[in-house]
């Protein structure tokens, strides 16, 4: 049975040290910043090394060319901003720049969805990731948690593209062990049951097994994939899935429109049809609160992914 | 600075250069000649000499390299690169065609010789940055240059490249603003004014330069300058003509980009190649 508990310590300083560790073993490893290094944790990367650190002040257009221009001498670079700005800002640079110039190179997007709470609808990603799917080649990477992120560090490293990974910068909820392994396009199955599949992934991950707790106590099985990469997509699971159980929930910190639940669709379409039902932002804005007021706001919480569960099975 | 057999063979190496340029617009029947001929000195001076490059090791870590980030002007620098032997110069009918290696705008990954894919303007400044920052990392040398259009200067991105370059002391990155005066809807004056471009990147904190943009030698010269004072970025301002060397295009008011008789871009061709025989040179 997977359990869930806060993380004793941020998913940024994960992220600043698993960087670190990294870029001492490894040259090439540089990172970047547009004024948010106190934010995102790379302070510490530019503590350990500073010459391979570059603050480019509020200017995310140039920072994420400059990581690709850094790429093209064989770097790997970092850069961060906060996910709205390390998406729709950035887009044509990461789209040109990065991905069409066969870039090697890691776009961190933080504060996903309702966790940039006290910052608000305007630094609320629901579009980052949808923003940034139709990018050939790139991948795209929601981490759940500290053990997740360390364990795709390898192959972020030794697999060349463009990456967006898409995390929390604060205490976020462990689901995983520690030595588990972690496959880059291949989902995590968490728990299985027959009556529905959740795919979700993030936040909705934790929510998404406590709904699955929730139903189990009302003789409703489920079944819970983390679906960290939404590209590429791991079609396999979806179908096998989609055919065991006739019935899909997707549960995201994103909107559904060009999201999780999106991809989902059309992998489905695809392979194995069934009815899927996108639990996650209908099509909104963001607004400000704490992340907790947010999770009731938005519909995110497990007794609302166990609702639309209910109801999806009852279709 | 290089003695005038030098400067000479510069010339000589701008007039093939537009030579084989002009072929491969009169191949397709239109073009963005008028930026491909205002830049196409300053590519005759950087590929004609001032680069540290070698045509057999396209991937030579060490190389200097160079950003179009007015990838328009992709066919002048084809050119330059075939005539150096990067690949066929028979190749340069290709331009455009389906299946191509040599598409409208820069791709590094198509084209053997090019450093950076580019072709949505204002990106360059920071991908040179980017690659200036590197080649100073590796302590190799190394110089970036980097092509820009005064209508590309409307773009955000260059002014925000423009305060971090300065700011890094990047003195192995060495800019061009190819000044002609014109972008695609008309003069720049007309459609958002540039303004004093030297003072706004001198108060940005660059060094600035100004040459005649079709004197390929004294542009040679500015270059070895600056690389000779050990400052930088400098920024070297290119006072141009749109379509110079092609005599209709620069004729026309609007000739971002044109198209054009077969006829009337061979009788182009035809006076470039009697303007290099005029040097002493011969068609490649």
């Amino acid at each position: 049975m997977r359990t869930y508990q806060d993380e004793p310590v941020m998913l940024r300083e994960t992220l600043a040290k698993t960087m670190i560790e990294y870029a001492g073993k490894d040259t090439r490893i540089v990172a970047l910043d547009a004024d948010l290094a106190s934010s995102s944790g790379f302070g510490a990367f530019q503590k350990a090394f500073p010459d391979r650190f570059f603050n480019c002040g509020v200017a995310e257009a140039n920072m994420v060319g400059i990581a690709a221009g850094l790429s093209s001498t064989g770097r790997i670079p970092f850069a961060h901003s906060f996910g709205t700005f390390a998406s729709r800002r950035v887009c044509d640079q990461i789209f040109l720049s990065g991905a069409y110039s066969g870039a090697h190179m890691v776009i961190v997007g933080s504060d996903p969805g309702v966790t940039a709470a006290y910052n608000g609808g305007t630094h609320m990603p629901f579009e980052d990731m949808g923003v940034l799917r139709s990018i050939p080649g790139i991948k795209l990477i929601e981490v759940t948690d500290s053990a997740m992120l360390r364990g795709v560090f390898d192959e972020i490293i030794s697999s060349p593209a463009v990456y967006y990974l898409r995390l929390k910068r604060k205490v976020t909820t462990a689901v995983y062990g520690e030595g588990e392994k972690f496959k880059i396009g291949r989902a995590n199955v968490l728990r299985e049951g027959k009556d529905a599949a959740v795919i979700c992934s993030g936040i909705m991950v934790a929510e998404s097994l406590k709904a699955a707790d929730i139903l189990e106590s009302e003789g409703i099985k489920v079944t819970v994939i983390d679906m960290h990469t939404w590209k590429p997509i791991d079609e396999d699971i979806v179908a096998k899935y989609a055919k065991e159980t006739g019935v899909i929930i997707t549960a995201e910190n994103h909107n559904v429109v060009g999201g999780l639940g999106a991809a989902v669709c059309e992998a489905v379409c695809k392979l194995s049809p069934c009815r899927v039902i996108r639990h996650g932002i209908q099509d909104e804005f963001g607004e400000v609160g704490t992340e907790s007021y947010l999770k009731t706001r938005f519909k995110l919480n497990a007794a609302d992914v166990a609702e639309t569960v209910r109801k999806a099975i009852k279709l | 600075m290089p003695e005038k057999t030098e400067h000479l063979r510069l010339r000589r190496f701008a007039e093939t250069i537009r030579l084989e340029t002009l072929k491969e617009f009169a191949e397709l029947g239109f073009g963005h000649v008028g930026g491909a001929m205002s830049i196409l000195e300053t590519i005759a001076a950087l590929y004609g000499g001032l680069m540290k490059i070698d045509p057999k090791r396209p991937d030579w870590k060490e190389r200097d390299r160079f950003v179009m980030s007015k990838g328009h002007a992709g066919p002048t620098l084809y050119a330059t690169l075939a005539l150096l032997g990067y690949f066929p110069i028979e190749e340069l009918k290709t331009l455009n065609k389906g299946g191509t290696n040599l598409p409208s705008h820069c791709d590094m990954h198509k084209t053997k010789g090019v450093d950076m894919t580019t072709g949505s303007l204002g990106q360059g400044i920071s991908t040179a940055i980017g690659i200036a920052l590197g080649q100073r990392m590796d302590g190799s040398g190394a110089y970036t240059y980097l092509a820009v259009g005064d209508g590309e200067l409307n773009e955000g991105q260059i002014w925000e490249g423009a305060q971090f370059a300065p700011f890094q002391k990047l003195t192995n990155l060495i800019a061009f603003v190819d000044v002609n005066g014109k972008q695609l809807d008309g003069p720049t004056e007309e459609i958002l004014d540039p303004l004093d471009i030297g003072a706004k990147f001198a108060a940005f904190g660059w060094l600035v330069k100004e040459v005649d943009g079709h004197d390929v030698a004294a542009i040679y010269d500015a270059v070895t300058e600056a690389k000779q004072s050990g400052k930088g970025p400098y920024v070297i301002l290119l006072k141009t003509v749109k379509g110079n060397g092609c005599d209709f295009v620069a004729e026309m008011a609007s000739n971002h980009h044109v198209q054009f008789d077969k006829e009337k871009m061979l009788a182009e061709v035809e006076k470039t190649q009697k303007r290099l025989e005029a040097l002493g040179g011969e068609s490649a």
